[in-house]
């Protein structure tokens, strides 16, 4: 029986739902917010080395779990394993409220300028759908301050001369560097680079009624137990429940989108968390899933107008998943560099962006966050024993005297890595899994080499005694960065949403996230999906005030 | 009727028997194991596989910060799925040890332990479970395990008073975050 009919219904409460759910119920939208997770609390923290949403030798701390989730993952000679979410190759993100940001070392970051012209900036890259945004840095530039005001960030980039202009300055300072910090800024400017704070969606002062940042060790990938680290969960989420408009149904799974006899979206069906089978009918459907899972929501909505899914008549739903393909360099000190000042990742640089010599793009460098002793254990320059007396030394010896600094690469999308529907695995509910498949582009893999030599470079300035580069490999990028696959366009037959986030060919559907990224910058996505989020919710309430999608 | 019932009982306690054994609450020499998963001898290889992995030097190793307590304990826990390959790579670990020295592993001096670990390391191993299961996958298998269990958090049973931890130059308990978080706690005297 379907349920109460509401103005809208998002799927998903992570960084872009939780977004869209707080405009839609403050401009007085009756909303639902379905989340497949749970709710956590900071006291979840728990500061457990094995089992986060990083580190999962025992899991995965934030979900989803092991039992009831699973993908198909095809690997580079074209062999499919049955993957669970704490294996490396699920690319899994977190699921429960707040998604990614409620655990996430919380860079962030604005692209730049040229981040959203990639094909006008480089030309075409063979091989490479490489393609511009259909819309601009300075269409999200207002978009970005706000979700760093109402969000929470801190950090400076007044250094940073590569920073695509900026109206309104970061709400809070950073924090005070650490002993790593002072190394690497110092040594960076001897290079002639341009160091700066790393802007991050941390208090470093009190902020939004919450703490500052304690500084421990346990940043990424946990939750923060001094709740100083911001995501949607302790900001926009409890102000969309303030205003009463917006409900948060939890553990709730969606199953498929419905659709009208006249191709119109009537709402969503899902298992709810006591497994029954629920339909809520609503004016416009918010798909905020993941760059995985939207586009297996949309291929499993399949009916007699949209037989091969909703948004896909074109085949270009799930296509183009990327994520980062992390480059860098590791470096031992013959002196302490670990100060045990948290998190980590706080001294940056944009040198590398853009620019390089005969490159398509490139990254931004930054110190790594703190290893914990167990993530130590393969950090270990090439050929160096992995067991036995000689490892353990390592680890006594080099602990406190190493660092690494690294950077996401910009990745050139490729029109064959992709998210499908499996034919044959189900989940625990019986619907269709995400298969995964396809590789990097050789081009992502040359960018990454030139940016782990700087980041190499970097490291010997700084004194390093040794060094060693970590590098990408060919296979298939996607985890926690993961985007791409519902690309957003001007042209329909090459794209799957148009410049607002709505799917082409059914207007009061729209997919939020970072799916529709065309190109996913040489930072971390999180704040980029924030902006988009509030600028794809403007135009939504613009339609709305207009003509309430009907 | 009387009859069929009484074979069937007689089928279910042979079962239950066979259950047992097969989850090792009895190992084969009919001694009951203090270990979850584990037989005692079963133990003893891996304490001893550990010990090689992360040796004791001038700060314990993996054996005295009971790793083999947090393999037991994983093996019915999150790492159940490895049940298989422990109970026969454990076998084989004893296979390619009395073929290469004609003694069992916990009766070979380290440096023979050391060679032997090796083999399977190279994948070169003697044994006959090795013709079906890979030497190699099954010793990466412990290696990581161990990993966990020795720099791992203590609470999933290794690690024993963070002495990983500490020997890295870690405080243990550690200093910054929950201790100055826990209201339960006096607040710490800041120094001047």
């Amino acid at each position: 029986m379907a349920l109460k009919h509401v103005n809208a219904v998002i799927i998903g409460a992570g960084a872009a739902g939780g977004i869209v759910a707080k405009e839609l119920a403050v401009a007085g939208l009756s909303v639902v917010l379905l989340e497949r997770g749970k709710w956590y609390s900071p006291f979840e923290c728990r500061k457990d080395d094995l089992r986060n949403q990083r580190v999962t030798a025992l899991g995965s701390a934030f979900g989803p779990d092991d039992e009831r989730y699973v993908r198909v993952f095809v690997d580079a000679n074209g062999q499919e394993h049955l993957v669970r979410p704490s294996e490396g190759n699920y690319h899994n993100n977190a699921a429960c409220v707040g998604g990614g940001t409620f655990s996430y070392g919380a860079l962030a970051w604005r692209y730049m300028e040229k981040d959203f012209r990639m094909r006008s900036t480089y030309g075409a890259v063979e091989g490479s759908t490489l393609e511009d945004w259909p819309i601009s840095y300075q269409d999200l530039e207002p978009y970005y301050e706000k979700a760093e005001w109402e969000i929470g960030v801190s950090g400076d980039d007044s250094k940073n001369i590569f920073r695509a202009p900026r109206n309104k300055p970061l709400p809070m300072p950073p924090m005070p560097p650490s002993r790593e910090h002072q190394l690497l800024r110092d040594t960076a400017e001897l290079l002639g680079l341009h160091p700066f704070d790393a802007p991050m969606l941390r208090n470093t002062v009190p902020y939004n009624g919450r703490g500052a940042c304690m500084r421990c060790r346990w940043c990424v990938g946990f939750a923060c137990e001094v709740d100083a680290k911001n995501g949607t969960h302790n900001t926009v989420i409890p102000k969309a429940l303030a205003t009463k408009n917006c409900e948060l149904r939890t553990e709730c799974v969606a199953k498929e989108i419905l659709t009208s006899a006249q191709g119109r979206v009537t709402g969503v069906a899902y298992f709810d968390a006591n497994d029954r089978l629920q339909e809520q009918p609503a004016d416009l459907v918010v798909v905020s899933c993941s760059a995985t899972e939207s586009p297996r929501l949309l291929l499993n909505s399949k009916s007699q107008l949209f037989p091969n899914g909703l948004g896909n008549r074109n085949d270009w739903v799930g296509r183009n998943l990327q994520g980062h393909a992390y480059a860098g360099a590791y470096g031992l000190f013959d002196f302490d560099v670990y100060d045990d000042l948290g998190p980590g990742a706080s001294v940056a640089v944009c040198d590398y962006n853009h620019g390089n010599p005969g490159l398509a793009g490139g990254a931004a460098l930054a110190n790594e966050f703190i290893r914990l002793p167990y993530n130590f254990t393969t950090v270990r320059p090439p050929g160096a024993p992995r067991w036995g007396a000689a490892h353990k030394e390592f680890m006594r010896k080099w602990f406190k005297r190493h660092t690494a600094v690294h950077g996401p690469v910009q990745e050139m999308p490729v029109f064959d890595s992709r998210v499908q529907v499996d034919p044959k695995v189900k989940d625990y509910w019986g619907i269709p899994v995400a298969r995964l498949s396809g590789l990097n582009h050789p081009h992502t893999l040359e960018v990454a080499k030139y940016v782990a030599l700087k980041a190499e470079t970097w490291l010997k300035e700084a004194g390093a005694i040794q060094t060693w580069l970590k590098m990408p490999g060919r296979g298939l990028s996607g985890g926690q960065h993961q985007a791409g696959t519902c690309r957003m366009g001007n042209d329909p037959k090459t794209s799957v949403v148009n410049k607002y986030c709505q799917v082409h060919d059914v207007d009061n559907l729209f997919v939020v996230d970072a799916s529709v990224h065309v190109t996913n910058g040489g930072f971390n996505p999180g704040l980029t999906i924030m902006a988009v989020a509030y600028y794809a919710s403007d135009h939504i309430l613009t339609t709305w005030k207009d003509r309430k999608f009907r | 009727m009387k009859n069929s019932k009484r074979l069937s009982r007689r089928k279910f306690i042979k079962l239950a028997v066979s259950v047992a054994a097969s989850g090792s609450a009895i190992s084969c020499a009919g001694t009951i194991s203090p270990w979850r998963f584990l037989s005692v001898e079963e133990a003893q290889i891996v304490e001893a596989i550990c010990g090689q992995i992360i040796p004791a030097d001038q700060d314990p190793g993996a054996t005295q910060a009971g790793v083999v307590n947090f393999i037991d304990r994983q093996l019915v826990g999150h790492l159940r799925r490895h049940q298989k390959a422990y109970r026969e790579g454990l076998a084989g670990v004893n296979q390619t040890s009395l073929a290469r020295f004609g003694k069992k592993f916990v009766d070979l001096p380290a440096p023979q332990q050391t060679e032997v670990l090796t083999a399977l390391d190279k994948n070169e191993a003697p044994g006959e479970i090795w013709q079906q299961r890979s030497a190699k996958e099954f010793f990466d298998l412990v290696v990581s395990h161990t990993m966990q269990g020795f720099y791992g958090d203590p609470r999933h049973g290794g690690n024993r008073d963070g002495v990983s931890w500490r020997m890295v130059g870690l405080s243990y308990p550690p200093i910054r975050g929950r201790l100055r978080y826990d209201l339960t706690k006096p607040a710490p005297k800041e120094s001047a």
